[in-house]
């Protein structure tokens, strides 16, 4: 360790301190900023909105559903997430990198950070709790099967399963299997079906009862 | 650091707490403090390396106690004063220092869709030798530093194999103390579960984790 990372590390610990009542404090500081002209509030406003009601697990979806019905944007996906996403605007070539992994029969994906909360933001939004907390981020790569067994999916043992750890700004997104009985489906329907947890890897994406039902009777 | 944020392959932090329906915010403070976060990084003070390793020296009984935006709050504090655009007196007073200048945000509403596609990015276009190739055996280093770093210590020391290049990224542990980009390049390196867990694990699974060529040795 260098002298100069050691300083820099001991100013750090001086003014760590976890504030008290965030609610008055995070309002207080957001009078301060906007005085100062530090930040806009508009921007403010337009940001929670973004991430509150565009950028969601609906922008991953639509993803994923073009790549189960075109073969030749799947094929581009795997081999380029960032142009291929670009395609439906979510993300330039100038912003976050990604990486889609395919989920097939024989390989099952599972996405985590276990040093802080990396997440793909322009495909998924921002991550749920449970993604950011302690007994996800800890276990998932020593015991993924337990894991997932917790969200409900057991894996046969001879599925291979590739966890893969967001260390560096490079952001994941499973590529599910696309489930049996939806050939029918268009590829509005075949978004709809396709969940935030699928695309992290904690689930299947599965058909619901009603239509199942449907495909069968059609 | 082997901090407590370092908590891949801990066991007993209890089971996954899944909320059906989760709002993305869960009370209107979390998205202020998310919102200040992106629109005062637009200043270009500070980078997303810094900024996790506010979170990381928190006190670990603290990081495991309050919420995520809490820690973030807490790390944005942090950085504002540090990098001088507020002060301490200015955040206990909630008002600007008098004679203080008032700045122009750098960040405006009609910016925020360009800025969300375009987000600040780490990968640099610089020409840089690569010391690994795909399909190389590589061992991840030994070490232990007090400051930020992305190499977990479930890795160190373990076996693994390069899977892909990713192109040349800032280098996390001198960035994060602005002591320089130092821009080298990051691969995926596929560790075989048994390497990292021994004979529990399951003897196909594996865990990829993005390292730089600063964590790797030849193996």
């Amino acid at each position: 360790m260098t002298p100069d990372l050691n300083h820099a590390h001991q100013h750090e610990r001086e003014h760590q301190a976890v504030p008290s009542d965030p609610a008055l404090r995070v309002k207080a500081l957001e009078s301060l900023l906007v005085e100062k002209g530090l930040v806009d509030r508009a921007a403010l406003d337009a940001l929670v909105d973004a991430y509150e009601h565009k950028i969601g697990p609906r922008n991953g979806a639509r993803v994923v559903a073009r790549a189960w019905i075109d073969p030749a944007y799947k094929t581009r996906l795997l081999a380029d997430a960032i142009n291929s996403m670009a395609e439906f605007g979510y993300i330039s070539g100038q912003g976050d990198r990604m990486v889609v992994v395919e989920n097939t029969p024989s390989v099952h994906n599972l996405i985590v950070c276990t040093l802080c909360s990396c997440y793909p933001w322009p495909v998924l939004g921002l991550p749920p709790v449970w993604y950011k907390s302690a007994p996800y981020r800890s276990r998932a790569v020593i015991d993924p099967r337990g894991v997932l067994r917790e969200f409900g999916l057991e894996l046969a043992e001879d599925v291979e399963v590739r966890v893969w750890d967001s260390t560096a700004e490079l952001r994941y997104l499973v590529l599910p299997e696309r489930p049996i009985g939806t050939e029918r489906l268009s590829e509005e329907e075949l978004a709809a079906l396709v969940t935030r947890d699928a695309m992290v890897g904690v689930a299947k994406v599965v058909l619901p009862p009603s239509e199942g039902n449907y495909e069968r009777h059609t | 650091m082997n901090g407590i944020h370092d908590m891949g392959g801990m066991q007993d932090m209890g089971p996954i707490q899944y909320e059906k329906s989760e709002p993305v915010f869960h009370a209107r403070w979390e998205s202020r403090v998310f919102a200040m976060f992106i629109a005062t990084g637009a200043w270009r003070k500070w980078n997303i390396d810094a900024f996790r390793h506010t979170r990381e020296v928190l006190p670990p009984a603290d990081y495991l106690r309050v919420s995520y935006y809490e820690q973030w709050f807490s790390g944005l504090l942090e950085l504002l004063v540090r990098k001088g655009l507020v002060t301490t007196a200015e955040i206990e007073g909630g008002v600007p220092a008098p004679g203080a200048a008032r700045a122009t945000p750098p960040l405006t509403a009609d910016k925020i869709p360009a800025a969300l596609a375009n987000r600040i990015h780490a990968n640099r276009d610089v020409q840089v030798p690569p010391r690994f190739k795909v399909g190389q055996q590589v061992r991840a280093r030994n070490i232990n530093p007090v400051g930020h770093t992305r190499l977990p210590r479930y890795a160190r020391g373990k076996f693994g194999t390069i899977n892909r290049e990713h192109g040349v990224f800032v280098f996390p542990d001198t960035n994060a103390h602005f002591l320089g980009e130092k821009p080298q390049h990051v691969y995926s390196v596929r560790f075989a579960a048994r390497e990292l867990w021994g004979a529990q694990a399951a003897e196909r699974d594996s865990v990829y984790i993005d390292l730089w060529d600063d964590y790797l040795e030849p193996a």
